[in-house]
């Protein structure tokens, strides 16, 4: 079940450093959000906050409020760990677990969290899951193989197997395709176009190609002036961020002027 | 364009003139085997012709007569860089030769001495009723020692280091993970014998005074263990990278689950042989265990609560006080023993670790 987030005030600090200022966005359900900006404005910091990832960073907070459909997941008594498996997380760096196979790579949330479930639910659920990120055709016959010793593109995409496996209703994703060849990136581009259809999913990237390729909406984070906090320039309607950008600093970005 | 292509790259090439040469002069890949061959035979052959051929010697005057004479020719042909990359490398590999010298010595003595005495018998009687002069008794209630003081100063150690450790690495912020460190690199420097009078006092407390068992030696071990432990386990949990830990917080698994299913899993390989190491450095400590464990024991004891325990290295100490000859021969057959004790642990570890380790294929 895709989710709504509606994000209001959001302040980031590490320690005494405010990070990311003043965000306030909707992102909404069964759609792909892209963050650009040049590196260092904030884009990933913002987009950890969204499951409270950032939490894991020590000194690291936020301010204000991110509300999950109605829930806002900074209230007082919201366990992160529950947050976690409701927004899911796909990495820059692809991070199969070493010790496990892609078998257990793939069910890695459900066995770690001592999910009671049955030899074919746990087959019905890695099937299902690798389908859903194309990859099982290419390691259906060596499930039992370590996830380590598949490409950089096939781990990532394992990792993202291993990401909806646990059904989140929203899948963040942290410059999934920066590591890879091109032809790994389009996989993966077209893996992000079906999941649209069941999550909502949130996308950071430096390619503005590929933001302007997979995404319905764009955000366009900037910093005001080196040390200064990032902050969201714009946000919009992919087509309209790309030809019609309302802020200068956009329009300077995506033509290449800066950044 | 065309002209461009032979031209010298730089004015300030080494060939000089209009040459475009990136080649220089390579002496024969097996030059070097050959020369240092040929200078100990010729060292060999002086040294015999003014008949005062040693061994040290020989091999002193080899070394610095191939260093000159590869130096030399290397100038000559290969040029400056080269010839310092060969005196460097003729210095490291003598560097290595000199720093295995104690090393094969000490196993090829301890292995010539020890084998005068080493046997299946030796190996499985003890010295009760054997008086210290008979030809007879053996070993076997110092291994027993051995393996239950160490195995359960192990079993003590292992869970407070390794857990130390990992609260070290996930979760000690600030002062608290601070004074930890310290207290954990003081412990490091205890003298082992002060560690053995530590629980010499502790056991009078307890028990009163004259109580010796395995039980008090393995506690003074586990003193020594800890630190090391803590300290290699620390390093090896470092090493996981946070991405698989961020991966698994992801996931929505809780913290504890994160690190007992994907941490220790991920680095159990590197622990297992700290571990060991941790094991290997208290297994020949004699001095705790002579004010613990008691020196005087000569029957099986597997009790570590009942009665004087010896083990190894003390077994070695008292033999080699005693000062017959058939004493030192039962020293040197234990020393061998003890030897052979720890490097079937490090095989061990390393077979340990490689089933553990993670794998790509």
């Amino acid at each position: 079940m895709a989710k709504r987030i509606d994000v209001s005030g959001l302040h980031v600090y590490y320690g005494d450093f405010l990070a990311v200022e003043d965000v306030t966005m909707t992102i909404e359900p069964r759609s792909v959000t892209a963050f650009i900006g040049s590196s260092g404005c904030g884009k990933s910091t913002f987009l950890r906050t969204l499951n409270r990832m950032h939490e894991v960073t020590p000194g690291a907070r936020a301010e204000g409020k991110v509300l999950l459909d109605d829930l806002d997941i900074y209230g007082p008594d919201v366990d992160p760990v529950l947050v976690r498996s409701e927004i899911g997380m796909v990495f820059q760096k692809a991070n199969p677990f070493p010790t496990m196979s892609i078998y257990d790579n793939v069910i890695a949330g459900a066995r770690l969290n001592n999910k009671r479930m049955s030899k074919s639910e746990a087959d019905d659920l890695v099937e299902e899951s690798l389908r859903g990120a194309n990859l099982w055709k290419e390691v259906k016959d060596r499930l039992d193989k370590p996830g380590a010793g598949l490409s950089g593109g096939q781990q990532q995409r394992l990792c993202i197997a291993r990401a909806t496996a646990v059904k989140p209703s929203v899948l963040l994703m942290d410059e999934p395709c920066s590591a890879l060849d091109p032809i790994s990136t389009l996989a993966i581009e077209d893996l992000i176009h079906n999941l649209k259809e069941d999550y909502t999913i949130v996308i950071v990237t430096h390619n503005m190609q590929q933001a302007a390729r997979v995404s319905d909406r764009t955000a366009f984070f900037n910093l005001s002036a080196p040390g200064k906090p990032g902050r969201l320039i714009e946000m919009g309607e992919t087509n309209q961020i790309f030809t019609r950008p309302e802020q200068k600093d956009t329009e300077n970005y995506i033509t290449g002027r800066f950044g | 364009m065309s002209t461009r292509t032979t031209q010298p790259p730089a004015p300030g090439s080494k060939t000089g003139g209009n040459k475009f040469d990136l080649r220089s002069g390579t002496l024969p890949r097996r030059f070097p085997a050959a020369l240092l061959a040929g200078c100990a035979v010729v060292v060999a052959g002086v040294l015999t012709l003014f008949s005062s051929f040693g061994l040290i010697l020989w091999a002193l005057m080899t070394a610095v007569a191939y260093a000159a004479i590869i130096v030399a020719t290397s100038v000559r042909v290969e040029g400056g860089r080269k010839a310092k990359d060969r005196l460097v490398t003729a210095l490291v590999y003598g560097c290595f030769l000199v720093a295995m010298t104690p090393l094969v010595s000490l196993l090829y003595t301890v292995v010539v001495h020890g084998m005068d005495r080493f046997s299946p018998y030796f190996l499985t009687v003890s010295m009760n009723g054997v008086l210290p002069s008979m030809d007879a008794g053996g070993v076997y209630h110092a291994i027993v020692g051995t393996l239950a003081i160490t195995g359960m100063a192990t079993l003590l150690a292992v869970p407070i280091g390794v857990l130390t450790a990992v609260y070290l690495v996930e979760y000690a912020q600030g002062r608290i993970k601070k004074v930890i460190t310290f207290f954990v690199d003081v412990m490091t420097g205890i003298p082992s014998i002060v560690a053995g009078l530590f629980v010499v006092a502790l056991w009078i407390i307890l028990f009163g005074p004259g109580h010796t068992n395995g039980a008090a030696g393995a506690l003074s071990l586990t003193v020594l263990m800890i630190p090391v432990v803590v300290r290699s386990s620390e390093e090896m949990l470092r090493l996981v990278p946070r991405d698989l830990r961020e991966a698994s917080y992801a996931l929505g698994v809780p913290k504890w689950r994160t690190i007992t299913k994907v941490v220790l899993p991920t680095s159990a390989a590197g622990l297992t042989t700290g571990i060991m190491l941790a094991i290997a450095r208290v297994i020949g400590e004699t001095a705790p265990l002579v004010l613990t464990a008691g020196s005087s024991a000569v029957s099986i004891n597997w009790n570590l609560f009942d009665g004087q325990m010896m083990n190894l290295p003390v077994f070695i100490y008292s033999q080699f006080r005693m000062g017959g000859a058939v004493n030192y021969e039962r020293a040197w057959a234990a020393a061998l023993t003890l030897v052979l004790i720890v490097m079937l642990l490090f095989i061990l570890a390393r077979l340990v670790g490689r089933f553990f380790s993670p794998k790509t294929r």
